[in-house]
């Protein structure tokens, strides 16, 4: 592999910048002229906008525009829309309600964006949105899903009546029923997976600009994907047409799906440069990223499982109302149904699954995909549900998830997923090993003797990652492809660029994209530079989320690695009358196999472009591009476990043992992927725990800032344990299946399967705050 | 935030001068809620004066089992004076526990009173010590000064310059945060000096701090943990929100007060 080659644990090329304060954000880009935005958000979760009185705002000091729904509407700004379209049962489509960027007529949840103000000072811009003056006529509110799918529950859109956006089934019902009418035992469990704000460090932003002369636009923004950007607001919203529109993401701080999106913000100023003459930065603060970024989960389910005599899985029954919010944010549909039911079957052998998903519209943030995306809503599902049954049937959870694992590969769900390799066994043993699962009623005996509950409890998850065969998203009703693209230029003198659709805000790809091409050509990796973000140098990309960068991102690259490699060695032969065949590159050399004959890596490159001396009808330069397109989803999987101690007097939980064992497949730095398992199971531990959104009944969000919203802290953590197994994905050239979201994905069930262990109540809601766990004993004894 | 004035007061009466002739003045001591209440424009004082320049507002004096704690004495001086934690360790631990440390480096002992925020940790200490709040104007004792949710018995321009206590024979402070902002969801703090027994519940009464005589009494049976088994606290009158219920409260009051009590029972002093 090399020192900085495939495997290593090279450290972070870009920490030097954000550790010292050096990272250039959005929030961060001055242009001349630039002047200052603040939006108008409703205080209302539901209200007919009856007049909308700018005139003395418009006289505040130092502004420049006080600018309404109407007038976008009026220049032909388009609604903002989901790109992923569903069709119901019965064969409709989903009914998607109109999402102006401004509202015009009436407003649906508190944050909605009504007008916008732009003045010389951010002070000034606030100042003069207060003076704003909107009459809103109230309107009954719901907030619950469930609520709003009841009779009589107010209504939020024309277009969706009974709030219904889709009543979506997948998998066979008929053959289900059958399996659960021969079932010896059915387990039944109602679960609620709770909404969480995704909370990236920086605060959504953007900077709009048009420039008169060349009559074009440049966005900068804190986006995952700045070519989905660009794609959507010229053919959708009808902002500028592609070329004349230039979408910036420059460094961004966290993303977790949140910064996928394009929200109302982007769009509104960059008509709004346009429309006042002058660039227009907004920067969120937290108040406004608590109210307006796209929030994640919120399902109410009630799931079935049946076992034969033997306990084996006979069959899987869910029903799920997914909450997503005022609006169709621009991924949301495709969250509780291709990226959710399709993983229902879990590692186990299933023979027969129905699931039902009604997606529902309330009085709350738009709900869209936040780290995992639908699957850890699957695995909290069936990982729970398996747990309890294991309970009820009086066998080791462990010994009943084994008893079912799918054992030969590729295997055909009844979900559409086909599983193309795995080994759930290997996790699960290296896991129940390193947290001395066997030995558990030991430390149980133990820790009542000190006055605790411990308890421990399993997840045993899979997820699909990639995302994904373009052809295939796209029968299952995705408006884009979902491949990825890349360009590899070699400069005269070596070193090389490398040019990708993959967006890093995190992830480390300036590390570990570089890490392939020192891996190819034994250069170092500080002569690889990673480009990235900017629709103007890199030229299509569909960008970085469901832990896509490494099995798409980099085998794009290793496509066109392939061509340059292909192409220096042909150089090669030429300048060394070897044969092409012979040539071998190692170490920064370029050689001809078995003798002494070489030449620096360097040498190769400046032929290119000399072009002095090149084989007959080659072209000068050494640069290659690729699209790649995957072949099938990927599946990580894993096996977490998690050992918890309650103090009964007060209901707090301590997490004194978390071991997680991931199959990542091949693995490109092991130190990154560390980070994104510590990350990941951080988040799955925020959202068993601590992190709680409420809407009251009014809807007004009550969890809104970070005194009412709990955000996992290192304190609430534990050292993890950590390790990997490898069974090579082989639906990519790299052998990789993704990491980026299985730490949040894994760990929420094994939390609470810990807790409902240690407290002998097995209805728990998330998160597990000491209140919620102190109710939960004083119901069970 | 809006456009507000700065003053700089190095003299108490400065101060209070500067604060008579502010339009809608405030004063600022470490200013952990004033200042993020400004940031959200909840709060807009014309004036803002500091008092935390002022000399005579500075340091910690001890003469004996006398305290004297300056209003403008951040948490941190608090938590890390050595002969303080001498004679009271419990006040210094209770300092040494609030909020985190950037919090704790700014925020002071003046400030904390002067809020009465009813989930803050102070008032609870002060309450128990039977502590003396010493202003520019008076003396008041701590159970009068504590009027409710936010509210003390300071006039507009009274300045608080220092609290004064007795150090009790023993005492301990044991809180229960709540897991997002680490406010005191339940505090209590418990002080002997000879058969006086003082316990203070902080962060769980609708109209802040107060005294739990039910639990002194029950101590003055027997100063130990199981002598407040049978306490029972009424949850009406407790605060009841998103992260905790009264009936939640009222069982917190009772395990921390037991476990200030433990925590006494097992210290050497």
């Amino acid at each position: 592999m090399g020192l900085e080659g495939i495997g290593a644990r090279v450290l972070r090329k870009e920490d030097k910048r954000f550790i010292t304060g050096k990272g250039r954000y959005t929030d961060d880009m001055v242009v001349p002229g630039m002047k200052h935005a603040a939006f108008v958000r409703s205080p209302h979760a539901h209200a007919k906008i009856i007049a909308i009185d700018t005139e003395a705002a418009k006289k505040m000091p130092g502004v420049i525009g006080v600018l309404t729904g109407a007038e976008l509407k009026a220049d032909g700004i388009g609604n903002l829309i989901c790109g992923w379209m569903i069709h119901s049962k019965d064969g409709s489509p989903m009914k998607m309600g109109a999402w102006s960027p401004l509202a015009t007529d009436a407003v649906r949840y508190v944050g909605d964006a009504v007008v916008l103000v732009v003045a010389d000072t951010k002070g000034q811009a606030r100042d003069a949105a207060e003076a704003v003056d909107i009459t809103y006529d109230e309107l009954p509110v719901v907030v619950n899903a469930v609520a709003a799918l009841e009779q009589g529950a107010p209504q939020l859109h024309p277009e969706a009546p009974g709030n219904l956006i889709f009543d979506w089934d997948l998998g066979d019902e008929k053959a289900t029923n059958e399996a659960f009418a021969n079932a010896s035992h059915v387990t039944r469990l109602d679960i609620v997976n709770n909404r969480l704000v995704p909370n990236a460090m920086e605060p959504r932003a953007t900077l709009g600009v048009y420039d008169a002369g060349e009559d074009h636009y440049t966005c900068w923004t804190t986006s995952q994907n700045p070519h989905v950007a660009r794609l959507v607001m010229s053919a959708f919203y009808n902002v500028a047409p592609e070329n004349k529109l230039r979408v910036i993401a420059p460094d961004v701080g966290g993303g977790f799906g949140s910064k996928i999106f394009i929200y109302p913000e982007e769009v509104i100023c960059l008509w709004a440069s346009k429309k006042t003459g002058v660039p227009v930065k907004w920067a969120a603060d937290r108040s406004e990223s608590f109210l307006a970024d796209a929030h994640g989960r919120d399902h109410a389910t009630h799931a079935e499982l049946a076992f034969d005599k033997d306990n084996k899985i006979l069959g899987l029954k869910v029903q799920t109302v997914a909450n997503l919010g005022a609006y169709m944010s621009l991924f949301s549909s495709s969250v509780p149904t291709y990226l959710y039911a399709t993983l229902l079957s879990g590692q186990y052998d299933i023979p027969a699954i129905h699931a039902n998903v009604k997606a529902v519209y309330t009085n709350t943030a738009p709900v869209d995909a936040y780290r995992g995306a639908g699957r850890p809503e699957a695995s909290f599902v069936l990982e729970r549900i398996i747990e309890t049954a294991a309970r009820e049937l009086k066998i080791s959870p462990a010994e009943l998830r084994r008893k079912n694992f799918i054992r030969s590969f590729p295997h055909q769900t009844p979900v559409i997923m086909t599983y193309d390799a795995g080994d759930f066994d290997a996790t699960l043993d290296a896991a129940t090993k390193v947290a001395d699962y066997d030995g558990f009623e030991d430390r149980r005996e133990e820790a009542a003797k000190r006055g605790k509950l411990r308890g421990i409890g399993l997840s045993c998850y899979i997820e699909a990652c990639g995302i994904a065969p373009s052809a295939a998203v796209g029968s299952l009703g995705a408006g884009v492809g979902l491949w990825e693209s890349a360009e590899v230029r070699v400069n005269a003198v070596g070193t090389i660029e490398i040019l990708t659709g993959s967006h890093s805000h995190g992830q480390g790809h300036e590390t570990t994209f570089a890490q392939l091409a020192a891996e190819r050509f034994g250069v170092p990796i500080d002569s690889v530079s990673i480009v990235h973000g900017d629709t103007d140098k890199v030229q299509m990309g569909m960008g970085t989320y469901g832990s896509r960068s490494g099995a798409v991102g980099m085998s794009a690259i290793v496509k066109a690695l392939d061509k340059v490699e292909a192409k220096a060695k042909k150089i090669a032969a030429h300048l060394l009358e070897a044969d092409e065949a012979d040539i071998e590159i190692k170490n920064g050399d370029v050689k001809v196999a078995g003798t002494d004959k070489s030449l620096p890596w360097f040498q190769v490159a400046l032929a290119a472009y000399t072009a002095h001396n090149l084989p007959a009808g080659m072209e000068p330069g050494l640069k290659e591009g690729a699209f790649y397109d995957p072949s099938n989803f990927t599946f990580p999987g894993g096996c977490h476990i998690c050992e918890v101690e309650i103090d009964p007097e007060t209901g707090t939980t301590e997490i004194v043992q978390f071991v997680a064992a991931d199959d990542f497949g091949k693995i490109i730095n092991p130190m990154i992927v560390e980070g994104q398992v510590h990350g990941g199971l951080a988040q799955g531990i925020g959202q068993a725990l601590l992190e709680g959104t409420h809407y009251d009944d009014s809807g007004q969000l009550l969890t809104a800032s970070f005194m009412d919203y709990t955000m996992p802290r290192a304190q609430d953590l534990p050292s993890f344990k950590i390790m990997t197994t490898e069974t090579v994905c082989p639906s990519n050239p790299l052998g990789i299946k993704g990491c980026g979201e299985a730490g949040a994905i894994g760990s929420p069930p094994a939390v609470i399967n810990a807790i409902t262990d240690a407290i002998h109540n097995n209805n728990l809601a998330m998160p597990a705050s000491p209140q919620t766990v102190w109710a939960a004993i004083q119901a069970g004894k | 935030m809006y456009e507000t004035q700065y003053h700089r007061a190095t003299s108490v009466e400065g101060a209070a001068r500067l604060m008579g002739e502010a339009q809608d003045g405030k004063y600022l001591a470490g200013g952990m809620t004033l200042i993020p209440t400004m940031k959200q424009r909840l709060a807009s004082p014309s004036d803002l004066i500091d008092l935390r320049r002022i000399d005579a507002l500075k340091g910690i004096k001890i003469d004996g089992r006398k305290v004297r704690i300056g209003a403008v004495t951040t948490h941190s001086e608090v938590a890390t004076n050595e002969e303080l934690a001498k004679i009271c360790p419990a006040i210094t631990s209770l300092a040494g526990h609030i909020g985190d440390p950037q919090v704790r480096n700014m925020g002071t002992i003046g400030g904390s009173i002067a809020n009465n925020d009813p989930a803050a940790d102070y008032p609870s200490a002060m309450l128990a010590l039977e502590a003396t709040i010493i202003t520019n104007q008076r003396s008041v004792p701590a159970s009068a000064f504590f009027v409710g949710l936010f509210e003390t018995a300071l006039e507009p321009e009274e300045i608080i310059t220092a609290v004064e206590f007795t150090a009790p024979d023993k005492a301990a402070y044991k809180k229960f945060p709540n897991p997002a902002s680490l406010y005191a969801m339940a505090g209590v703090f418990v002080a002997r000096s000879g058969d006086q027994i003082r316990v203070a519940v902080t962060g769980a009464g609708e109209n802040g701090v107060f005294r739990l005589n039910d639990a002194e009494t029950a101590l003055a049976t027997s100063f130990t943990p199981s002598a407040l088994d049978k306490l029972s606290v009424n949850p009406d009158g407790l605060l009841s929100d998103l992260h905790a219920t009264a009936d939640y409260r009222a069982n917190l009051v009772k395990v921390m007060a037991k476990r200030a009590v433990a925590e006494i029972a097992n210290r050497p002093m």
